[in-house]
């Protein structure tokens, strides 16, 4: 069966195109953010540390993905106020708090009673997986983080623009900085489910490049990255079905390509003109 | 005319050791045209952000419109030296004239009519409303200067201070500004960095000169020997022909 007639029939892989969209969501706003900001490092020091609240979460029973938003929020408050006031040792903490969070991970899911198979789900993704439940709270995630941007759209703009005009214009430039970092770390949690947490930097970014070499505006970026995270993911997901690769990954490789080709091509045309 | 709007006393101010400012006092009265000159680290922009409540001198009081600098600078209109930006982010001419307006309007996404009307009108002033849908990135040094002052225009500011708003522009277009802030001296006190002394003392209707103490404070034209006294030693001056 291919996956066309599949997908007809086949809940889970009804499921996983929803996750798909419904990933793609956050993941074309945040992203632009993430880009525009320059702040990709710092979004994967936040989607790595999720681990250790995942392994916690998992070890005590609990749902990881309670546990995956609860360290999300943590990493990215930590991260943020790094940012904030300890300029200078930005680079080092933000690499330790990448690799402590996944260390600590790593020591819970093993000490974990049972059979280990989802320690490589976390770590790249099971987009068959995604259940019912997992989808109401993306869902949820979405809703949050698409009503957050709108109510703030100008502040989150000129977080990225220029801060210190901002400030000037009496408007609490910290708060709004950690508010944006803490919906980064929901969109983190949000596409986990997808490409897992080593691959998320990938979906979270590549979007929104290619967008931002063909539009020159926050709102336009974001729609047109929402809309690649969205064929991406489907298409993705459908290269991957027959010949049984990695969802996940190949989604990556989809996006990967994608933006080395649109770069080859704007750079060549431009060279001609 | 002899409101003051803004007052420093005794302002003194130190990076860690080094000190920047020592003991200034100045006031500026609504309705003046004032250039502030001197040398290189000579605490021009230190003073512009200290009246801009972004740095607290450690020493001295500093009122705008009476108030705290905090409270006062929402009445500012500021345009900073642009070497600040990041230019090829993503947003047109018109949105970022429009964020002059924060702290006025709503957070959320979109703006009213009335608001969109301003940045309107703002663009129209500084001669920009041609250049509304492009982006930031693709305008000269001029015209980007330009956008900056309708950014500080359209929320209406009683001051307007420019930080080296010529600094990296040509002569031609130089007059241009100046001739631009001339116009809106008419409703606003305006207050300008400049590194260009003898220039900027054809617009001005008072100088301050500042190396790390207020030198002199005049209104009358500038001589080669203030210059000298500023700068430490004999400058040419170089007279613009209009």
């Amino acid at each position: 069966m291919n996956f066309f007639q599949s997908l007809a029939s086949q809940s889970f892989l009804q499921h996983a195109v929803l996750a798909g969209l419904l990933a793609s969501i956050g993941c074309g706003m945040m992203g632009t953010y993430v880009v525009v900001k320059r702040i990709g490092f710092l979004a994967g020091g936040i989607a790595h540390a999720v681990l250790g609240g995942m392994g916690i979460a998992y070890f005590f029973g609990a749902n990881p993905l309670g546990g995956a938003i609860i360290a999300a929020i943590i990493a990215a408050m930590l991260i943020g106020l790094v940012n904030l006031h300890w300029r200078e040792n930005e680079d080092t903490i933000i690499a330790a708090l990448w690799s402590v969070g996944m260390a600590i991970g790593v020591i819970f899911i093993s000490k974990t009673p049972g059979y280990n198979v989802d320690l490589m789900s976390y770590l790249f993704g099971n987009i068959l997986m995604v259940d019912r439940q997992s989808l109401l709270i993306m869902a949820v995630l979405d809703c949050i983080l698409v009503i957050t941007v709108l109510a703030f759209y100008k502040y989150f703009m000129v977080v990225c623009f220029d801060e210190e005009f901002a400030r000037l214009r009496g408007i609490r430039m910290e708060f709004y900085y950690l508010l944006l970092l803490c919906l980064v770390a929901l969109t983190v949690v949000l596409l986990i489910q997808i490409v897992g947490l080593i691959l998320v930097i990938a979906l979270l970014v590549l979007p929104a490049a290619i967008a931002q070499q063909f539009a020159h505006s926050l709102q336009r970026i974001i729609v047109i990255a929402t809309v690649l995270g969205m064929l991406f993911t489907f298409f993705g997901l459908a290269i991957s079905y027959e010949p049984d690769l990695p969802a996940g990954a190949t989604i990556i490789l989809l996006a990967g390509s994608s933006y080395l080709v649109t770069l080859l091509g704007t750079g060549f045309f431009r060279r001609r003109s | 005319m002899s409101e003051n709007i803004i007052t420093l006393e005794n302002v003194s101010f130190t990076y860690g050791k080094i000190p920047v400012l020592d003991n200034v006092s100045l006031t500026v009265q609504r309705g003046e045209f004032m250039g502030v000159v001197g040398p290189n680290g000579g605490g021009k922009s230190t003073l512009l952000k200290i009246i801009l409540g972004l740095l607290k001198p450690q020493q001295g009081r500093v009122s705008v419109l009476g108030k705290s600098p905090e409270k006062g600078r929402k009445a500012i209109g500021y345009v900073p030296q642009y070497t600040t930006f990041k230019r090829e982010f993503p947003i047109t001419v018109e949105e970022t004239v429009l964020l002059g307006l924060l702290g006025k309007t709503k957070p959320w996404f979109g703006y009213s009519a009335a608001e969109l009307a301003l940045a309107q009108q703002a663009m129209r002033e500084a001669q920009i409303i041609d250049l509304q849908a492009r982006q930031l990135g693709t305008l000269s040094g001029g015209q980007f200067q330009r956008v900056l002052i309708a950014r500080s225009l359209v929320a209406d500011p009683e001051i307007i201070i420019l930080d080296e708003p010529t600094a990296n522009i040509d002569l031609r277009v130089e007059e241009n500004i100046f001739d631009l802030l001339k116009k809106l001296n008419e409703r606003a006190t305006i207050i300008v960095v400049s590194h260009d002394v003898g220039f900027i003392s054809e617009y001005v209707n008072r100088v301050a000169c500042l190396n790390k103490t207020l030198v002199c404070h005049e209104t009358s034209a500038i001589s080669g020997d203030m210059i000298e006294a500023i700068y430490g030693e004999p400058v040419h001056m170089i007279k613009h022909i209009h």
